[in-house]
């Protein structure tokens, strides 16, 4: 026989389990209830008025939701599961992946060692570093140039679980990437190192929550 | 004269209606980008009058070469790849994948790692189910129920987001546990979202079980027997609804389904009203699933405590020379993980049938191959055979019941 991996020796090692499916029979098996369409189903209107009874329920108790808002009552209760998004947003649990940034140094300067290891887990190889000898004798190197390419980007969070000295996270919050030039979507250094505002930005200083294992 | 001409085009015309109408077949393209083919596939039929008398699929229009893909990124990397097989339940392919490199390492995942996977799995599997079977009722007329159950779906999501970090692309599972433990605040969430989803779930079965509009597109359209189902190699909902109670999480327990107490909906007929029946059973015996988890979830570490396996804790990276080292080892090209020489097929049940994984491992910090058992495959084989003889709009309701995923199909 042909081996198809030369490189193990029990070849067909995978015992598949024989299931004869006409015997087979699994513990706490149940059938569903068939529908037979008896004359309460053939008369078609009361089925329709149940149905209507449902969704004229959502409608009068959504409107009266929004009435009651504009008495400024029932703040605590949303009518509507949709969010009027530009002005509203939806809360964003503080786990979620955004835009990546790098973080500074209490002098300011970036954290960043440029150990090469955000580019090298990256499965889209997106991450740019040219490192370079820092001017300050103490400390080894330093990004010149570090770019993130966020088109290419598929937000898996592998840069931040590699980073061994907390130089990058994801925490920013900011989902809104867009651009009219494919070239600026091309994040530089100062532009990651920037302080995010806006309802996004996180609290200074918080604590990485999402490596605490 | 007038009379004459009246009489010669009333001659003609019924001429042409005897010799035009019993026409020949007609050739019509359903798909590639039709609103009810959800994802990207063509389905050809010929059709005499409005009955089909040939049809033939058409896919690969979202082929992004999976299989080749993961062999060419390092074991860890490759889960992000199987977030994008089904991408409505992107956590039950997560731990799919690493379930098969886990049983090749011959380690074993820590119980809170295990439950927590569960609950998620079994959350995501709502999210698929509630999306089959609103699109499909969406597709024969019912809006009302399709807005509902993206309702339910986001609200899961949410969930997912505060859990993963993500809402589909999730990135959760880890080879040996979890990325993190779950968040402080989850069962708090779960507790508030999980009964309103049961209401949702109550409300789509009040709104469509026994609608007669509904039960008149759906009754007896595409039924699949029980031998024509194994022989197609169905599984999951659809080889379920035609009568074989074959549940991976059943018949080859793993994680901990062994302990979980939930029952295996069957169907009897196998047509697209029994697939419905069975996915809406399914939902209700997810959640159930989902509170037993929450119930039962130990406390503990959420991944193996194996420095070649799991990266460090962070603590130890920043502060101690050995943390860092095992830390840079993991990420390196090829110093990773490296399971021994061997092959595995290790099987989950996805939302829409078994979802296998085989590896190849030849010793090397990435696969030598990894072929997945995608699901949906089967499935899509078997139109032709389920609207063999149908009305043109019967195509609509069957295709909808399949729950293609274009991802998970093409790969």
């Amino acid at each position: 026989m042909v081996s198809a991996c030369p490189f193990f020796e029990n070849q067909y090692s995978i015992k598949m389990p024989t299931i004869d499916y006409k015997k087979l029979s699994v513990p706490y098996q149940t059938s569903v209830q068939k529908v037979e369409m008896g004359l309460w189903e053939k008369l078609y209107y009361p089925e329709v008025t149940r149905g209507l009874l449902i969704t004229s329920g959502h409608f009068v108790r959504n409107m009266m939701i929004h009435a009651a808002h504009m008495f400024g009552l029932a703040k605590n209760q949303r009518g509507a599961v949709t969010y009027q998004y530009p002005e509203e947003r939806r809360p964003i649990h503080r786990r979620l992946r955004g835009r990546h940034r790098l973080t500074k140094k209490p002098d300011g300067s970036e954290r960043c060692t440029a150990c090469l290891l955000c580019e090298t887990v990256c499965p889209t190889h997106c991450i740019y570093i040219v490192p370079e000898e820092h001017p300050d004798p103490t400390v080894e190197k330093h990004p010149r140039q570090y770019e993130i390419d966020i088109l290419r980007c598929c937000f898996c969070g592998y840069c931040v679980e590699a980073c061994p000295c907390d130089a990058i996270r994801m925490d920013t919050q900011v989902q809104e990437l867009s651009n009219w030039d494919r070239t600026r979507m091309v994040y530089n250094k100062e532009y990651l190192m920037r302080d995010v505002a806006g309802p996004g930005a996180p609290p200074k200083d918080d604590p990485p929550i999402w490596w605490l294992k | 004269m007038n009379t004459n001409t009246e009489e010669k085009t009333f001659t003609r015309v019924a001429e042409v209606i005897e010799e035009d109408v019993p026409v020949e077949e007609m050739f019509l393209n359903l798909g590639p980008s039709h609103p009810s083919m959800h994802g990207i596939v063509r389905i050809m039929v010929r059709l005499s009058g409005e009955r089909i008398v040939w049809s033939d699929v058409e896919i690969g229009y979202l082929h992004r070469a999976f299989e080749k893909s993961v062999e060419n990124c390092t074991w860890n990397t490759a889960i992000v790849y199987t977030d994008r097989l089904n991408y409505v339940s992107p956590i039950i392919n997560n731990v799919g994948y690493c379930m098969a490199v886990e049983k090749l390492l011959g380690i074993t995942v820590p119980e809170r790692g295990e439950y927590a996977r569960t609950a998620l799995s079994e959350i995501s599997r709502i999210a698929d189910h509630l999306t089959a079977v609103g699109a499909a009722a969406m597709e024969v007329g019912a809006f009302t129920a399709f807005l509902y159950t993206m309702k339910a779906r986001e609200w899961l999501y949410e969930l997912i987001e505060a859990a993963c970090g993500a809402r589909v692309t999730t990135n959760f599972a880890r080879i040996g546990g979890i990325c993190a433990d779950l968040p402080y605040d989850f069962m708090d969430m779960c507790a508030l979202r999980l009964p309103e989803v049961e209401k949702v779930v109550v409300e789509l079965d009040k709104l469509l079980t026994r609608n007669r509009i509904f039960i008149d597109r759906m009754q007896g359209v595409g039924s699949v027997d029980a031998e024509h189902a194994v022989a197609f190699g169905f599984t999951g909902p659809l080889l379920r609804a035609s009568g074989v109670p074959y549940d991976v999480r059943r018949v080859t327990p793993y994680s901990v389904y062994d302990r979980m107490e939930f029952t295996v909906p069957v169907g009897t007929t196998g047509d697209c009203f029994d697939r419905y029946l069975v996915r809406l059973e399914e939902m209700r015996q997810s959640l159930l699933i989902v509170d037993q988890c929450l119930k039962q979830i130990p406390a503990g570490p959420v991944c193996v405590d194996d420095p070649r396996i799991s990266l460090p804790k962070k603590q130890d990276v920043y502060t101690n020379i050995e943390g860092l080292m095992n830390q840079f080892k993991l990420v390196m090209h090829n110093h990773g993980i490296q399971p021994p020489p061997g092959e595995v097929y290790v099987s989950v049940e996805g939302g829409n049938g078994e979802l296998g994984f085989y590896i190849v491992s030849d010793g090397k910090d990435r696969p030598y191959k990894c072929r997945c058992r995608p699901p949906c495959f089967p499935l899509v084989q078997a139109i032709p055979y389920m609207i063999q003889d149908h009305m043109v709009a019967d195509v609509v309701p069957v295709f909808g019941s399949l729950n293609m995923i274009g991802g998970e199909l093409d790969r």
